[in-house]
């Protein structure tokens, strides 16, 4: 398991393969978009999925503490999947939760989904996060961005063409001001990044970073001519 | 036989027409008279449908209406349905008989649905889709209870296939709703007609059925079409590819020769490229149409209706014309690129049968010179009447997960009561009470181990055993999802000033980048931008198009063909009949290397470009071809053979390798497919596609609601992160189990790889040759050309794509 090291803003960050920010300086741990019981927000509306997303989104997450062993966890918005999610927690995802929690600072940034602090959680809660030279916020703000910052909310995903397939996998993307980070959930989907709810935000063209099972795959995107795979 | 049976007023206006009623007609009257179920086996336009409504129309004119439903038909096409309801018009309307026809399809208003509940109609022309439908209804059972008949049309076509699975289902409800209840189907020649007389068989009783064989119409007439070499230097006839554009000028001499004419093709995207190839020629500029499944449906009832007018000189059509209404005015068909079956290729040729006595004419042609033997081997299996086609699978538990809730929609049922009733639909005859437990489980709270949905079940059980729906909500959500046929995830295309034409598949959205252009329609588009659910769209002017490819668009070759084609390359005798550039290939070949054998396997190893590459001679079709590919990878990885790649035709599997392969017996040796093959198969996108689709039809997941995906990031559920999870955690689930079922049997083609290498064992041929041998060229010239899904893992072709990337990029190049 490799993470890539990105900088920016004149801060080095390491981009993990699960999908989440570590910032060494700050010993800070950040994921966007958990959608916790996620599972049982389907099943309420007739869809039983696999009810076990909660326990796996919660699992990368402790594994990935056990890695950085950072001195905070910032949950970047959207961390459960509505309102009622945090009182629907099972016992063990709980549990597992609060194992976590422990010994560390944990910020839950509100979401649209989340917009009220989790009750009877461990953590704190805010709208924004200020971290100089960051702010971390849920939605990243409209048009150019001249303060840096880290957002979530919009699950970018890309597809690379290879040998006459398609691959399509999360992705960060960023450029120099901005980072938007890959919905952390096990049931979370993605918007390509060329949609213009994305693209729009980089007019400039931007760099991708897309989840492999033990690195990250760079790859760029561009507002000229892309480049390209054809069919080898 | 009795003339009894039919009335004068029958009699007279069949006389008026100049028409007597046929055997088969008078054959299936008496069939009704003795309540007998009956499967009428008759080429199309031997008045079939009229003999499978007769015994129906008899009945209604001389003892009249009841109020209730009498005759329900059922249609594979909505199309079908409203054209068989003018048809039956007539007779109704010239004997003045008090008949009521209606159509209930997806298209039917709520004012009709309405009032077809409060004045049900004598005969009612439906759909499985609607059917199941309807027979989810509180009140089913009163709908149905004075049922008669059911009529299933084109049976041959739904059997086999997952609409079949759901139709079984509904018509073992309507025979216990109605106990006396007859079925009659309507087939086309086909290979097993006891499975399709099974399938009929009131409680599966395939001896309560009669047989009925309809006239043979005029054998059909042949050609094999191989433009002529303009010159002795002339190599016309292509080694490889599959779209056939080289003979567009013969092509279109031919429809210029005819009436109106169907140019049938195996793939959307080989319709797109022909068409614009024959407008190309298309000097005299004659009304040449397009037909295939993406096209916006409005632009395919467009070209439907100018057949039917005669405003059309030729039609390229995919399988979306092989089925469907007479069109009375078809002359001739061609076939372009190879036939793939014999049987289909006689559904397509009886297009051009309008008239009993007149033979079908059909010209068919072959895209290389492998498919020229194919041709000839269909022409051959169609002078016999060889039928292909493998006997009817088992039901697939997915659809019958959706006719259990479709069932609890209608009312309580005991679960003892509805094993017991869906085991006398055919396709379910042998399946286990624990098959049908853990379905009904998986359908009441998910049928995970970990109990997490009691709260959210859909299904609950009463003090005395009853399963009930748990509310109408439930309901109107399994109404909403009826229905087995899954796409693909599609994106409309929308032209940025105008309308829809269409829909391309969102894995080909995907590589599209601004300003590059596409065929579509007959049309040269430029992709201007993806709007959530639209590719956006301009007309396009010059550039290298692209074309839309879409999932599972090839049949792979039918073992029968296959067998055919090994039997001509084997017997010198036969290829006088072959085009002279054929001959000699095959002559070199036999130099050279040597002829595949009836029942053996050749294979070639050979040197070339610094690789070694290895040829073997499977004649099991694509398929078959892909999954062997892979495993035998795997074994030459082992055996230090290093295996770089492999690609596969219908024929043949090439692979190719860092050192020379040896011992090709214990290469090619029977337990070959033990091997990896769990693991591969777990793995590979095409049990992910599957689990898609059995998700999507046993309701773990919904149908995408064109429209209701605005926000679809948080709306939709990626089925693969499902399955992925799904295997983690339950590896043995229902859906899983059915998704394992269906890959075996459709994608994989394990059968016929399993079948092969027991039939090659002990007959491996191997010939070492210094050189490319005349018979492989063909399957080196498709490397690059095809994709290699199976080989590299996802991981290596994205660490390849960004190596490449960055050093094509790299400013010190």
């Amino acid at each position: 398991m490799t993470a890539a090291p990105l900088h920016m803003a004149g801060e080095r960050l390491m981009l993990d393969p699960a999908g989440a920010v570590y910032w060494p300086a700050r010993r800070m741990l950040i994921a966007a978009d958990l959608h916790l019981e996620k599972g049982t927000a389907f099943a309420r509306r007739g869809m039983l999925l696999p009810p076990y997303d909660t326990a796996l989104t919660l699992d990368r997450l402790a594994l990935l503490r056990r890695r950085y062993a950072p001195a905070m966890l910032v949950a970047l918005g959207d961390s459960f999947h509505d309102r009622a999610a945090a009182l629907r927690l099972n016992p063990a995802d709980r549990a597992r939760l609060l194992r976590i929690a422990e010994g560390l600072d944990l910020v839950w940034i509100t979401g649209n989904h989340d917009p009220d602090p989790p009750e009877t959680l461990p953590g704190r809660s805010c709208d924004e996060l200020a971290c100089e030279p960051f702010t971390l916020r849920h939605i990243p703000r409209d048009g150019v961005c001249t303060d840096p910052e880290m957002a979530g909310h919009l699950h970018p995903k890309a597809q690379v063409q290879t040998r006459g397939q398609t691959i399509s996998r999360p992705c960060f993307i960023a450029d120099d001001t901005r980072m938007i980070l890959p919905a952390f959930g096990t049931y979370t989907g993605g918007l390509d990044v060329r949609d213009p709810a994305i693209a729009g935000l980089y007019p400039r063209g931007a760099q991708l970073f897309l989840l492999g099972r033990d690195r990250v795959f760079a790859f760029r995107t561009a507002p000229a001519p892309r480049a390209r795979m054809r069919q080898a | 036989m009795t003339t009894d049976l039919l009335p004068d007023a029958f009699a007279t206006w069949f006389a008026a027409r100049g028409w007597t009623p046929r055997p088969h007609q008078r054959a299936m009257l008496d069939a009704a008279a003795s309540g007998q179920s009956a499967l009428l086996v008759a080429p199309t336009g031997g008045g079939k449908t009229l003999a499978g409504f007769l015994p129906s129309l008899v009945d209604l004119a001389k003892h009249g209406s009841s109020g209730k439903i009498h005759t329900v038909y059922v249609s594979p096409l909505k199309a079908l349905a409203q054209d068989i309801a003018r048809n039956l018009i007539d007779p109704i309307d010239d004997m003045g008989l008090p008949i009521r026809i209606e159509t209930r399809t997806g298209d039917t208003s709520q004012t009709q649905r309405k009032r077809q509940r409060e004045i049900p109609p004598d005969i009612l022309l439906t759909t499985p889709e609607s059917l199941a439908l309807l027979l989810s209804l509180p009140e089913a059972d009163e709908m149905f209870e004075g049922l008669s008949c059911v009529i299933l049309d084109e049976i041959h076509a739904i059997a086999g296939t997952k609409r079949g699975d759901q139709l079984a289902l509904c018509t073992a409800r309507l025979s216990r709703l109605a106990p006396d209840l007859r079925l009659v189907g309507l087939s086309a020649t086909v290979a097993h007609p006891d499975a399709i007389a099974a399938y009929i068989a009131p409680n599966g009783d395939p001896a309560r059925v009669r047989r009925i064989t309809g006239a043979q119409g005029a054998p059909p007439e042949i050609g094999i079409l191989v433009p002529e070499p303009s010159g002795p230097r002339d190599r016309t006839l292509p080694w490889s590819g599959h779209m056939g554009l080289f003979a567009a000028p013969a092509i279109l001499a031919a429809i210029k020769a005819s009436g109106m004419t169907i140019v049938f093709v195996n793939t959307r995207a080989q319709a797109e490229l022909l068409f614009d190839a024959l407008w190309r020629h298309n000097d005299e500029t004659l009304p040449i149409a397009m037909h295939h499944g993406s096209l916006d449906p409005e632009q395919r009832r467009r070209v439907e209706d100018a057949m039917a007018a005669g405003r059309l000189r030729a039609v390229v059509a995919t399988s979306s014309l092989d089925l469907g209404i007479d069109w009375a005015g078809v002359d001739q068909v061609i076939q372009v690129g190879a036939p793939k079956g014999v049987s289909r290729l006689l559904q397509r040729i009886g297009r051009a049968n309008h008239r009993m006595d007149a033979a079908s004419r059909a010209i068919l042609v072959p895209a290389n010179r492998f498919e020229v033997l194919e041709c000839e081997a269909a022409r051959e299996g169609v002078a016999e009447m060889a039928l292909d086609g493998d006997p009817p699978r088992p039901g697939g538990l997915d659809v019958l997960a959706q006719h259990l809730l479709g069932m609890a929609c209608s009312a309580p049922f005991l679960p003892d009561d509805l094993y017991a009733e869906v085991r006398t639909a055919a396709p379910y005859a042998r399946l286990s009470r624990q098959d049908f437990d853990d379905t009904l489980r998986f359908v009441a709270d998910g049928g995970y181990a970990l109990q997490a949905y009691d709260r959210h079940r859909k299904l609950f059980t009463d003090a005395i055993g009853l399963v009930w729906v748990r509310d109408e909500r439930v309901a109107r959500q399994y109404r909403m999802n009826i229905g087995t046929i899954v796409e693909a995830p599609m994106l409309r295309v929308r032209q940025r000033r105008g309308g829809v034409l269409g829909e391309v598949e969102e894995g080909f959205a995907a590589q599209l980048v601004p300003g590059d252009t596409f065929l579509f329609g007959g049309r040269l588009l430029r992709f201007e931008g993806l709007r959530e659910t639209a590719v956006e769209v301009t007309p396009g002017t010059g550039g290298e198009p692209r074309v839309p490819i879409y999932e599972g668009g090839r049949l792979p070759l039918s073992t029968n063909l296959a067998d055919r084609v090994r039997r001509i390359l084997h017997d010198p005798d036969l290829w006088p009949l072959l085009p002279v550039p054929v001959q000699e290939w095959l002559a070199l070949q036999a130099r050279r290397s040597r002829l595949p054998g009836e029942d053996d396997l050749l294979v070639e190893t050979f040197p070339r470009g610094g690789r070694w590459y290895l040829v073997a001679y499977c004649f099991e079709g694509r398929n078959a071809h892909q999954t062997l590919g892979m495993l035998l990878t795997r074994r030459l990885e082992r055996a230090g053979a290093g295996p770089l790649g492999f690609v596969t035709t219908d024929y043949v599997l090439a692979c190719w390798c860092a050192h020379e392969p040896q011992d090709m017996a214990a290469l090619f040796a029977e337990d070959m497919l033990g091997d990896d093959l769990d693991a591969w198969m777990a793995d590979s996108a095409m049990l992910r596609r599957t689990f898609r689709t059995v998700a999507v039809i046993a309701g773990l997941i919904e149908r995408k609601a064109p429209g209701a995906e605005k926000n679809r990031r948080q709306v939709t559920i990626n089925s693969d992160l499902l399955y992925d999870v799904l295997r983690q955690h339950e590896p043995d689930h229902v859906l899983l189990r059915a998704t394992r079922a269906d890959a075996a049997a459709g994608l994989t083609d394990l059968g016929r790889i399993a079948h092969m290498l027991r039939r090659a064992a002990g007959r491996t041929v191997h010939v070492r040759l210094p050189r490319v041998s005349p018979l492989a060229v063909p399957v080196l010239l498709e490397i690059g050309r095809e994709r290699i899904a199976h080989g590299a893992g996802e991981e290596d072709l994205l660490a390849e794509a960004e190596q490449l990337i960055a050093e094509g990029m790299s400013e010190s190049a």
